[in-house]
């Protein structure tokens, strides 16, 4: 079969060899940018753009949120060594303290997930590898806001 | 004579400004091999000439089948942006001085557009981008050239900055995002939509800006800077574009 061999370059015998021919022509690969039927009509949107100015606000807010929150869980008033269930269960009693923490949940998860979103579209090449692992991360994180959600509101002090 | 040596010495460098440099070239044939391959050039050339001057003597006097773009030689077509020591450069602009010809010269095709021959690439999807972003004047009334149509000189030095861009490609294939897929427009067809937006003579702005507001438009550009590095006209890229990614997001709030 010395049609089909090909170079240690890659180059093949063209006569003869080709699996493909006028009525079986081989796939197109178009360019990227190229206009063709299947290219999506828009991608316009403000999707993009609501993303891009969550993630400056939420920045801006989070730094407040976790900063203080590091400050007063690990600094303050005896340091790490004060944090325990009662400690905690204290802390929920308050609506503001669930709300501080509630809000800082939210908005981590959230521009966390954003920020992983845009370096999968950035670093991901095939769109397969991209599909799974930004369904990997949105489960993830899904499931992380629920959760957390959950705890906060139906935290039980008494529990045994 | 007091010091005859010094004098001869002096005489010999300047009678041979001549230097030994050696070019690495990125070669790629796809009639030959589907792999490219460096190969190295040792020249004698004049340290004040440019990297075209090498690359056009290997071409003229050692190995014709060197293939690269040139035009105009002197900056200004945008022909022949390459990858010249891992940075993006005009090799008619740049001098061989300026480089370290201690060191072999590294000359690459510019990354992120596809590799025809050499140092030529499939420039096609750059000029789709900015064919997409409507790079001519629109106004709403008419487009005949009736009269003059007058703009104030603060009105001018608005978007002047970006007026300069000669479509080199330098900008948009230094750029890490526009390497991944290709889908990014790109900071050129940004910075040639920010010409036409930001002209007060203009009246499509609002369809440029909605263009761009696309998934893969100004929101993919992540500020790192490579594009205003790599312009060979000193444009101020990054800078033009989160004016429009500004003026994107002032016309709705």
């Amino acid at each position: 079969m010395a049609t089909t061999e090909t170079t240690a370059a890659g180059i093949g015998p063209v006569e003869g060899g080709s699996v493909y021919d006028v009525d079986n022509p081989a796939p197109l690969i178009e360019a990227p940018r190229q206009r063709t039927k299947k290219t999506p009509r828009s991608t316009r949107g403000n999707f993009e753009m609501g993303a891009w100015l969550f993630m400056r606000l939420s920045g801006v807010v989070l730094v407040v949120l976790v900063l203080g929150h590091l400050l007063i869980q690990l600094v303050l008033d005896g340091g790490v060594s004060k944090i325990g269930f009662a400690f905690v269960a204290g802390r929920w009693a308050s609506p503001f303290w669930q709300v501080w923490d509630l809000l800082m949940l939210w908005l981590a998860m959230l521009h966390g997930t954003n920020g992983l979103r845009t370096v999968i579209n950035d670093y991901a090449e095939r769109a397969n590898t991209r599909l799974w692992l930004k369904g990997l991360l949105y489960t993830a994180a899904v499931f992380t806001i629920l959760l957390g959600t959950l705890v906060i509101f139906t935290f039980d002090p008494n529990i045994r | 004579m007091a010091t005859p040596v010094l004098d001869k010495v002096e005489a010999e460098s300047a009678a041979s400004p001549y230097i030994t440099v050696t070019f690495r070239i990125r070669r790629f044939n796809p009639e030959v091999s589907a792999e490219a391959a460096w190969q190295d050039f040792t020249l004698e050339i004049d340290p004040k000439e440019r990297v075209l001057d090498g690359l056009h003597k290997i071409k003229w006097d050692v190995d014709g089948t060197l293939t690269f773009r040139r035009s105009c030689a002197h900056g200004i077509c945008g022909s022949d942006a390459m990858r010249i020591n891992g940075k993006n450069r005009l090799a008619c602009k740049t001098l061989i001085k300026d480089i370290n010809p201690e060191k072999p010269i590294t000359v690459e095709p510019i990354k992120g557009l596809t590799v025809l021959k050499d140092l030529v690439v499939d420039m096609e999807p750059f000029f789709q981008a900015y064919r997409d972003v409507m790079p001519f004047l629109i106004t709403k009334d008419t487009n005949e050239p009736t009269r003059e149509r007058f703009q104030t000189a603060e009105d001018r030095e608005r978007f002047d900055d970006t007026t300069k861009c000669i479509l080199c490609a330098a900008c948009t294939s230094s750029c890490p995002v526009f390497w991944n897929d290709g889908q990014y427009f790109g900071p050129a067809a940004i910075v040639n939509a920010h010409r036409f937006i930001f002209d007060s003579r203009d009246e499509a702005g609002e369809q440029r800006l909605e263009i761009l507001n696309d998934k893969d438009g100004v929101w993919r550009c992540r500020t790192t800077f490579n594009c205003t590095d790599a312009c060979p006209r000193g444009i101020e890229v990054t800078k033009a574009i989160q004016e429009v990614k500004r003026a994107l997001i002032t016309r709705r709030f």
